[in-house]
């Protein structure tokens, strides 16, 4: 097996990930699929670190864990927030931002 | 002395604006004070005559400047004045004739009681046409030249609630803007051609300018004085502007306003004596029109519009003679002096006549007027036989050198206008012969009206019949006084310039050929006004009667090509410009509106949608990334 | 874990089986986590398919970062989403009906095109051969990073620990709720409640059957209906009232047949009271 492999499975991942944060409207439950993403891009970055025989695409999914961490908490504190004032957890419900 | 000048225009403005703006506790005097402004402008007029014939006469022009009103770079207007002979000749016309009539109105107007009002408009007449003679540039001749347009419009309307005499008024208003248009055109390309519009630096450097630019410039000009002087084309408000008092059509449409075209023609000879292709113009115009002027007045059963025709017919020998070039000038302007004095004093007959007759002006229901109003008979006679040039009287000296001066200009273009001239002469004999004999001679034909007022024909009061009796005076000796040793030409000379033609017919011919037509004209109006009984009620009269009735056409013309062509091509342009203009921004705006509607969906404030255009747009990054690197 | 880090195009055949069967299980976990209706799923499905990836890092040489992904990933930011989920999510389902029109196929239209997008761009570049890992963990893959960590990345290890401090900060003031007026004593609660005069006396207590006295069981009105006041209003949201009225009269009614086989005579006619209504 090609280790290229690990790639389209990235790929494959990541969209679906995409794809559930446009279909969903559950806030946690899209903010689960961008965790999705980055988690197949961190396969990626992994896989590439493989290809290219270094540590530095490992470093960055690193820091992407780490960033991600740090997304999560702040994303999760803004979701509890709106849920309070709104009751709701639904991002369309989340719509002033237009005309 | 110069200092005066500006007086003149000044002392009657100060009238109009103490009348117009008084209120009616000027009504009992204002008359009085239009009067006497009239005649201290008279006054001041004659104390600078005396003063003018005590030089030489290369020396009377005076220039009295009084200060720079748009001075913006090259673009020089002044307020200044240029008072020479020609210019004191009109001068005096105007506050002379003026003063008389402000004298006949006190009494014509006697009844009305917006009379005040009247005197007011006629200062401002006054002033507004001395503003025009005096000027020194043609930018201030403007000026006068609406003021004059004005005055004229606010006069013609004056009895306002007469429909016809507001549409009259309009007409005249929006005919005169044609020929307004024309001065300002011409003064436009005075200015490109010549830097300035005065006319001392014009009239000496217009020998300098190419001819196609001095012809331009004519020809505008012209233009100006066929809307100011009821010239054809721009004829057709004369006759309408007979709904005015009496008194405006002798004062504005017969002795003075009227006249301002000729002023014009003359006043710019030089430019005229470059451009003979203007000239011809000119003299085409002049023959046309006095031609037409007699025809019309000669169907005419309104006593008014019968003058009006005749006035028309009369301007029209003066601009040809003006057209004629220098050997016309002299005569233009002295027979526009002498034509100031008869035509205004049968105006003021006629009007007379009218205020006898309770403001009856069909001719048809006169008759035998002779004995109930002496005065007014003799004075109209009088006027009567100066206009048809009756041997010894002014129109006689004026008109036979216009005459001769057409005859000298030679070659076919001489014979033609001099035709013109003579057949105009038999004309004019004939239908003032005709407006003498239905008016004053015959059977009485007036009967009680509607409401069973028979009218008490009656003699009119002093105030009004002196003024009639001085301007037949100068009906009579005015003519005389000029050609006696050619005293006005040798005035005039050294302002318009003067040479003597080269006429095939000698003097003494076309005399005795003005006395023959004379003769025939007079003796078949006799034929047929003097010896038959004038039918009460008009006889339906020959196609050329008819269509000389309705002013040989000429509004029927005027409505056809201008009223209707303008109607459609307005019409178009509204087309066009709705479906066009407004369709090509109507459309962008609702293209761009829709569009943005359509945009705006995009803008719906669901995250989720963003998101989609989000991964479209990487989705179409990632598309074109791999195109260019396929290619 | 498998063989690894060779320097060629190929994986060994363990690894092999191993991808194929775990990348099926982690694309399932994918679309569960997408597809699922309830949070807890979605939650669960993913942190599956996490604990996939991390065998994957594992597989591919990345000791550290498949440990890390396990212990901070799977452990705690999971374990974060849930208790967010149990904060919020206690409502009912997530609906997956599409409220945006056009949303769902421009979605697909998107997501589709993104994909294969993507997918052809990796198979158009030539990743044939791979460095594989050998030399770089030779030294431990943990000393590894750490070399790399602490000298070429040190500036963004420092910046990333700054970003962590100024998450902890952001969350916490954005979940802290200052209270900005003194709490209502239960004095105050109670004018309040008269003053309104919807709900006066304590609300009834549920379960008061013999045979049912959970609190998913409302409870009895002296007119025989039942009262959903009585059941918490989260179950009542959820919709999750058991009724049992029809149950204790047919046990009734199952007594009276009872008692009337055993003492031989005709029951009297009971009529059922209305079904309680919700």
């Amino acid at each position: 097996m090609n280790p290229v492999n690990y790639l389209y499975l990235a790929a494959l991942l990541f969209t679906i990930g995409a794809a559930g944060v446009l279909i969903r409207r559950n806030a946690i439950i899209v903010f689960m699929c961008v965790e999705l993403m980055l988690n197949a891009c961190n396969l990626a970055f992994v896989t590439f670190s493989r290809m290219h025989g270094n540590l530095d695409g490992q470093i960055i999914a690193f820091f992407t864990m780490v960033v991600a961490a740090a997304e999560v908490v702040v994303g999760l504190a803004i979701i509890v927030t709106m849920f309070r004032s709104r009751h709701s957890a639904s991002v369309d419900d989340a719509n002033l931002m237009k005309l | 002395m110069e200092n005066l000048i500006g007086l003149l225009v000044a002392v009657p403005l100060l009238g109009a604006a103490i009348l117009l703006t008084g209120g009616r506790r000027l009504d009992r005097i204002g008359h009085w004070l239009g009067t006497i402004l009239a005649a201290v402008s008279f006054g001041i007029g004659a104390v600078l005559f005396f003063d003018m014939l005590g030089k030489s006469g290369e020396d009377r022009a005076m220039y009295s400047h009084l200060f720079s009103w748009v001075p913006v770079g090259g673009f020089q207007a002044d307020i200044g004045f240029q008072l020479d002979q020609l210019s004191m000749t009109f001068v005096l016309l105007i506050s002379g004739v003026g003063t008389l009539i402000h004298i006949y109105s006190i009494g014509y107007m006697e009844h009305d009681e917006r009379r005040r009002r009247f005197f007011g408009y006629l200062n401002l007449f006054v002033a507004a046409m001395l503003l025009l003679v005096i000027a020194d540039n043609y930018f201030l001749l403007y000026v006068g030249w609406e003021g004059v347009g004005l005055a004229s419009y606010l006069l013609i309307g004056f009895w306002q609630n007469k429909p016809s005499a507001a549409t009259a008024a309009k007409k005249a208003f929006l005919v005169n803007r044609v020929g307004d248009v024309g001065l300002s055109i011409a003064i436009m390309l005075m200015f490109t051609t010549f830097g300035t519009f005065s006319f001392q630096p014009v009239l000496a450097h217009a020998g300098d300018a190419s001819e196609g630019k001095l012809t331009a410039i004519g020809l505008m000009l012209l233009l100006a004085a066929c809307g100011k002087s009821a010239q054809v084309p721009l004829q057709s408000w004369l006759g309408d502007a007979m709904e005015g008092p009496t008194p405006v059509s002798a004062l504005i449409h017969a002795a003075t306003m009227v006249t301002a075209g000729v002023y014009l023609i003359t006043r710019s000879g030089a430019i005229f004596n470059g451009a003979p292709d203007a000239q011809v113009a000119v003299v085409t115009v002049g023959a046309v029109t006095l031609l037409f002027g007699a025809i019309v007045g000669c169907a005419k059963d309104d006593i008014k519009k019968a003058l009006a025709g005749s006035t028309m017919s009369q301007i029209g020998y003066m601009i040809m003679a003006a057209g004629l070039g220098p050997i016309g000038y002299v005569f233009a302007i002295m027979h526009l002096v002498t034509h100031g004095f008869f035509k205004a004093g049968l105006f003021l007959g006629a009007g007379s006549v009218m205020h006898g007759m309770n403001d009856e002006v069909d001719m048809r229901k006169y008759g035998g007027l002779r004995t109930y109003m002496p005065v007014t008979f003799i004075t109209f006679g009088l006027g009567y036989l100066a206009i048809i040039g009756f041997p010894g009287l002014s129109g006689f000296f004026s008109k036979d050198k216009i005459i001769e001066a057409a005859f000298a200009k030679g070659g076919t273009e001489g014979w033609i206008l001099g035709g013109a001239a003579l057949l105009g002469a038999a004309i004019t004999a004939f239908y003032m012969t005709r407006v003498m004999l239905m008016t004053f001679f015959g059977e009485k034909r007036w009967e009680a009206d509607a409401e069973g007022h028979e009218p008490h024909p009656h003699e009119s009061p002093k105030s009004m019949t002196i003024p009639m009796i001085v301007l037949a005076f100068g009906s009579v000796f005015a003519g005389g006084l000029f050609s006696l040793n050619s005293s006005f030409l040798k005035w005039l000379e050294p302002v318009t310039g003067h040479e003597e033609g080269h006429s095939p017919l000698s003097a003494t011919t076309v005399t005795a050929g003005t006395m023959v037509v004379l003769v025939i004209g007079v003796a078949l109006a006799w034929l047929m006004y003097g010896r038959r009984a004038v039918p009460a009620v008009a006889p339906r009269g020959s196609l050329l009667t008819r269509a000389a009735r309705r002013d040989l056409l000429q509004d029927d013309f005027n409505h056809v090509v201008l009223v209707r062509g303008g109607e459609h091509l307005t019409r178009s342009l509204v087309y066009l410009d709705h479906s066009l203009v407004d369709g090509a921004v109507n459309g962008t705006a609702a293209g761009v509106g829709g569009l943005s509607g359509r945009m705006r969906k995009l803008q719906n404030g669901y995250v989720r949608s963003y998101a989609v255009s989000m991964l479209g747009g990487t989705a179409v990054l990632i598309a074109a990334t791999l195109l260019m690197r396929a290619v | 874990m498998s063989t690894f880090a060779a320097a060629a195009s190929t994986t060994s055949t363990g690894e092999a089986f191993q991808f194929w069967v775990l990348a099926v299980v982690a694309v399932l976990g994918a679309l569960g986590t997408v597809l699922s209706k309830k949070t807890v799923h979605s939650a669960l499905c993913l942190a599956g398919t996490m604990i996939i990836l991390a065998v994957f890092y594992l597989a591919q040489g990345a000791y550290f970062l498949g440990v890390v992904q396990i212990v901070v990933y799977t452990g705690a930011i999971m374990m974060l989403f849930l208790f967010v989920v149990m904060l919020v999510g206690i409502t009912a389902a997530d609906s997956l009906k599409e409220t945006l029109k056009g949303q769902r196929w421009l979605a697909a239209g998107c997501g589709l095109g993104f994909g294969i997008l993507l997918i052809a761009g990796i198979g158009n570049a030539s990743l044939d051969t791979f460095a594989g890992l050998g030399q770089a963990n030779a030294g431990g893959n943990v000393e590894g990073l750490a070399r790399l960590i602490f000298t070429k990345y040190v500036w963004a290890f420092e910046i990333t620990g700054a970003l962590l401090i100024t998450a902890v900060v952001g969350a916490m003031v954005l979940t802290h709720r200052e209270r900005t007026e003194e709490r209502s004593t239960q004095r105050e609660l109670s004018i309040a409640r008269v003053r309104a005069g919807t709900q006066v006396p304590p609300l009834p207590a549920p379960g008061v059957y013999a045979r049912h006295n959970a609190v998913d069981v409302p409870g009895l009105l002296p007119d025989g209906t039942t009262s959903d006041l009585s059941v918490s209003a989260t179950l009542r949201d959820r919709g999750q009232i058991r009724d049992v009225s029809n149950e204790a009269l047919a046990d009734l009614a199952e007594l009276e047949q009872r008692s009337e086989s055993w003492l031989e005579r005709s029951a009297p006619e009971v009529t059922a009271p209305e079904e309680a209504s919700k």
